[in-house]
């Protein structure tokens, strides 16, 4: 059993931590192994340390009286819960929900999926390329261009979200 | 015989309007408070400053405290976020063990008198200075869990991290700060095992 391991089970059984079957366990080996034994008199030591001699700093004798000069004045705002109407928020979801499920179920039901036979959906005939003969305007209207575009802001916005709750997640562990 | 309100009273208190009972929860947790701020800012002004904007924002935001968790859990986690949006304005970079800081701070309790500090420094002091030289996240742990009356539950809470990850990290400051003490108090402690 690596070191990390067994501190921690004997910090688990000193802070009361431990189920029962850990707290047999531990009392088993403190009592049948020397390296247990020394390591829990060593933490124990470590934590009566602790417990009897962290100190608090102390702010200057006009702290309190500094905060309260400070609030004089302001009232407590209003709970965040009161004004924050939990259907509001609904709604909100419900609206960019639906617009976007709509724009996709638009932009699905006027795709023609089966293509006319033997014509190119690109407009302009590849054997005979020709920078100056490209038309721009029908590329642009094509409806698979509008799907690519749906589906990528819809991936965008996926991204968006996760990216910022990752955001957030790290500035809280750090 | 008298006895001191619970918390929950004071705030029912406060928010029936009556401010001045507030004084009796800056008084009660300024200590902690401060000392919260002091271990991240170093510096007791920015402290002082940064231990008094939580009390006005929580004072602000009481109507917010719904009493599922302690008063002292949900205050301290409003030191934190402050402590941390301070540290970010600041643009300090948190101490680590290489900051030049830390050293200083080494240096100042291992420097001259050693032979008075050996025989004045109480333990107390030994303690609190191993603690000011480990980095601000291993410092707020330990100081909740043992003077901030914190379990480990409330210490995820104030840290915003699951109560695992906050024993591990009490684990792990624990374990630095016995380093710290043997790396730069080693004689002292030696002092104090044989006495």
């Amino acid at each position: 059993m690596n070191q990390e391991k067994m501190d921690l089970q004997l910090w688990n059984y000193i802070d009361g931590r431990a189920n029962q079957e850990e707290v047999s366990f531990v009392e088993s080996m403190i009592v049948t192994d020397a390296v247990w034994r020394n390591k829990y008199k060593e933490l124990v030591e470590v934590n009566q340390v602790l417990k009897t001699n962290v100190e608090l700093e102390q702010p200057s004798m006009r702290f309190s009286k500094n905060v309260m000069e400070q609030i004089v004045g302001l009232q407590p705002a209003k709970a965040t819960v009161k004004y924050i109407n939990k259907n509001i928020i609904r709604s909100i979801a419900a609206f960019f929900i639906l617009t976007i499920t709509g724009f996709l179920v638009y932009t699905f039901s006027t795709v023609e999926w089966v293509s006319t036979s033997g014509a190119s959906p690109l407009p302009f005939d590849l054997n005979k390329l020709n920078p100056g003969q490209l038309n721009f305007s029908k590329l642009m209207s094509s409806k698979w261009i509008n799907i690519i575009l749906m589906v990528n802001v819809v991936l965008a916005l996926m991204l968006l979200d996760n990216y910022l709750r990752r955001k957030k997640r790290s500035s809280v562990e750090n | 015989m008298h006895v001191d309100p619970s918390d929950k009273e004071v705030i029912t208190r406060v928010l029936q309007g009556e401010q001045k009972a507030y004084e009796v929860l800056v008084t009660r947790y300024q200590s902690f408070v401060f000392t919260m701020a002091y271990r991240y800012t170093r510096n007791r002004e920015d402290a002082e400053e940064l231990a008094q904007s939580a009390f006005v924002k929580a004072y602000r935001c009481l109507s917010d405290y719904r009493g599922d968790a302690k008063f002292s859990t949900w205050l301290y986690t409003i030191v934190s976020s402050l402590c941390l949006t301070f540290l970010r304005k600041k643009k300090l970079t948190i101490h680590s063990l290489d900051h030049a800081s830390v050293f200083e701070v080494a240096d100042r309790v291992d420097s001259g008198m050693r032979a008075n500090i050996v025989e004045e420094k109480s333990k107390i002091q030994l303690v609190n200075d191993a603690i000011a030289l480990l980095k601000p996240d291993d410092a707020k742990v330990l100081t909740l869990f043992y003077k901030g009356d914190q379990s480990l539950e409330e210490i995820g809470l104030i840290m915003g991290i699951e109560p695992n990850n906050a024993k591990v990290k009490l684990h792990r400051a624990r374990q630095r700060l016995k380093e710290k003490m043997q790396q730069y108090f080693a004689v002292e402690v030696e002092e104090f095992i044989q006495s």
